[in-house]
Formats: C-alpha cells, structure tokens, sequence
C-alpha cells in the first residue's frame, strides 16, 4: 500500500516535471515556453514538499493548541526551501517574460522559428 | 520524430529520477537536522512558525541572498523593458487598455484597504501562523494590482516605490550587522534581543522586525515588477 502512494505521489510530481520539460524542448511559442519553466518548477517545489511529508503530522507550527504536547509534525526543512524556490522561480518568469517582449519589439513575432538570427 | 527522440530522452529522464525517489519511503518519519529544528525554534527562540525561524533566523543569510534575487529581477526588468519616450508623442502615453467599469472602480476602491491590511496582518504574524514577509508582500502587490486594473490614470510612484524598497534593504542589513554587533556569539543577523515567550506577538526577537522588512521590500518590488508590466506600451515599432 505504502509503495503504491509513494509511486503515484512522487511519479505525479516528476510527471508535472517531464510535462514542463517537454513544453519548453518542443514548443515554438516563447510565452509558452515560459509557462513550461514555471510548470517545471511547480512540479520540482511539489516534490520537495512530497518528501518533507510524515503520516499523521501536522503543521510545523507550534500554536497554542499543540504547544507543549508532544505532536508528530512534518519535516519543516523542504517547506522553507520551496519558499525560497518560489520566490526564485517568480523571479526567472518575470526577467523571462521581460525578454520575451523585448524580442517582440525587436522582431515582431514570438515564434522562435521565425526570429532569423536566432538560428545557428 | 523529433518529438519522438525528446519523449524518450524524457523517458530515460524521469525512469532515473523515480528510481532515486523511490528509495525514500514516502510518509516516513526520518532522523535528520528537522528535529533540531523542530526542538530549538520554541525553546531557544520562543518561535511558533518553524519555517519563518529557518528562513528568517537558520538560514537568514540565504533570506538576504533570495531578496537580493528579487531586487536583481525587479532591476532587470527594468533595463530590459527600458525604453526612451519616442519623439511625436512626448510624454508617457496613456494606457491603451479600456477603462474598467465603474462597478469593478467601486469594488476595488471598496476592497483596497481591507487587501493592505490583510497583507500587513500575515507578515506582522509571519512567526505566529502560516505566512511571512514573502507572502505578506505579495498579497500587497495584488492590491495595487486590483488599483493599475480598474483605474487607468492611477500611476505608481516609482521615486516612492524605490526608497520604501532600499529603507527596507538596509534595515534588512542593518539588524543584520547590529546582531553583530549586539548579539552573543557576534555572528551576522543573530538575535539581540529579548525573545519573550511562546506565541505572544512580541516574540521571537529581530526576526518579526526582518519579516516586516521583507514585507515592505517584497510588497514594494512586486508592485514597481506590475507597474512596469502594465505600463507596455502595445507596439511593434522598432527603436
């Protein structure tokens, strides 16, 4: 039973992963391969969160109602780094769609088979 | 056929990446730096929120270095999109976008304050309930965001933006540096002061004064990264 729901829960993150991964190696749109990075991380951030999971833990957060007592809680360490990855992967969508419209300024398209100096 | 090579290689990919994982029982409780953490966030700290500890206190360097990264984009973005005012028109052209109706004015007149107080309230509490300086900033920035959609001549000020955004940095910094000075062990954001007690509000010491830092720069950053965003003007003309 346990090995069937860490195949599906960890197979699902690295699906989302594969399907970020594949929409920026095939797709010829930028803003869409834009949006494949940010699939990609949200895919990455879930299997962080995955792995930080107890059964039966709650929050890491020490409220006054579980204060004191002696409550299993889940791995706190991969939920403050997928924070921190949300915040980057924010940052890498902004400078990339950024880039995106300097290159529609400058070539007028968005597809990059159409931009001729970007072929090589 | 080459999407044919692509899925493969993707194939290859993700068998050797489930492989790795799937060594790691899932829902299993492990022996690991957590349970410092876990033990050392309410006693030594007296911080309810664990994660706002390890991001703020634990790894509080890598905090600076992630807003660094922030300010990096913000910055980026605006050398990017920079664009001198072309000649015929003179100054900045209004928006071409439509001017929103005036229910959707009312409403997001309605609805700003209540936004600027809920964003205000998750990162005073960032150490006390789920949220922090991040999450507070961003909620922020969508208020403004709720503003610059229903109010075409309603403008940013960037000058205010920038000087809210570096007074926030430097007083990031400087309790940095002031734990330094202040702090026990003189080590670089280390807390000087009086930590007080369990889920009180004035708990934890510098760390909800950082948070509230990061609030007002995250919130400043995003709103300046929308302004920018919004104010494109939609043409095809070629410097």
């Amino acid at each position: 039973m346990n090995q069937i729901l860490t195949y599906s829960v960890y197979g699902s993150a690295i699906l989302v992963m594969l399907i970020g991964i594949y929409a920026v190696l095939t797709k010829k749109n930028l803003i869409k391969i834009v949006i494949g990075l940010s699939i990609m991380d949200s895919g990455f951030n879930l299997l962080l969160v995955a792995l930080g999971y107890i059964k039966g833990g709650t929050a890491p957060i020490f409220s006054p109602a579980v204060a004191g007592k002696d409550v299993l809680m889940v791995d706190p360490v991969p939920q403050a780094l997928v924070l921190t990855a949300i915040v980057i992967g924010f940052g890498v969508t902004a400078v990339a769609l950024s880039l995106v419209i300097r290159l529609y300024r400058k070539h007028n398209t968005i597809k990059i088979d159409e931009i001729k100096t970007l072929k090589w | 056929m080459k999407k044919l090579v692509i899925i493969s290689l993707l194939l290859v990919l993700g068998y050797s990446l489930m492989n790795t994982f799937s060594d790691i029982e899932f829902g299993k409780k492990r022996e690991g730096i957590s349970s410092y953490f876990l033990e050392h966030s309410p006693d030594d700290l007296q911080v309810a929120n664990t994660v706002t500890a390890i991001v703020v206190s634990f790894r509080g360097f890598d905090t600076l270095g992630e807003v660094t990264v922030l300010f990096l984009a913000a910055t980026a973005m605006g050398t990017i999109l920079f664009r001198r005012r072309s000649k015929h028109t003179g100054l900045n052209p209004q928006r071409k976008s439509p001017q929103a109706s005036r229910i959707v004015q009312a409403a997001g007149k309605l609805l700003f304050p209540a936004i600027m107080i809920l964003g205000a309230y998750v990162f005073i509490h960032g150490h006390l309930t789920p949220g922090g300086g991040f999450q507070g900033g961003a909620i922020i920035a969508t208020g403004f965001l709720l503003l610059l959609i229903s109010y075409r001549q309603f403008k940013v000020e960037h000058k205010y933006v920038t000087w809210i955004e570096s007074l926030a940095g430097l007083s990031f910094v400087t309790i940095g540096l002031l734990g330094m000075i202040l702090g026990p062990h003189n080590s670089f954001l280390e807390n000087f002061l009086n930590v007080g007690s369990l889920n009180d509000l004035l708990s934890g010491g510098v760390i909800a004064l950082v948070y509230i830092a990061v609030g007002f720069k995250v919130g400043a950053e995003l709103t300046g990264i929308l302004d920018t965003l919004i104010n494109i003007r939609e043409t095809g003309d070629i410097d």
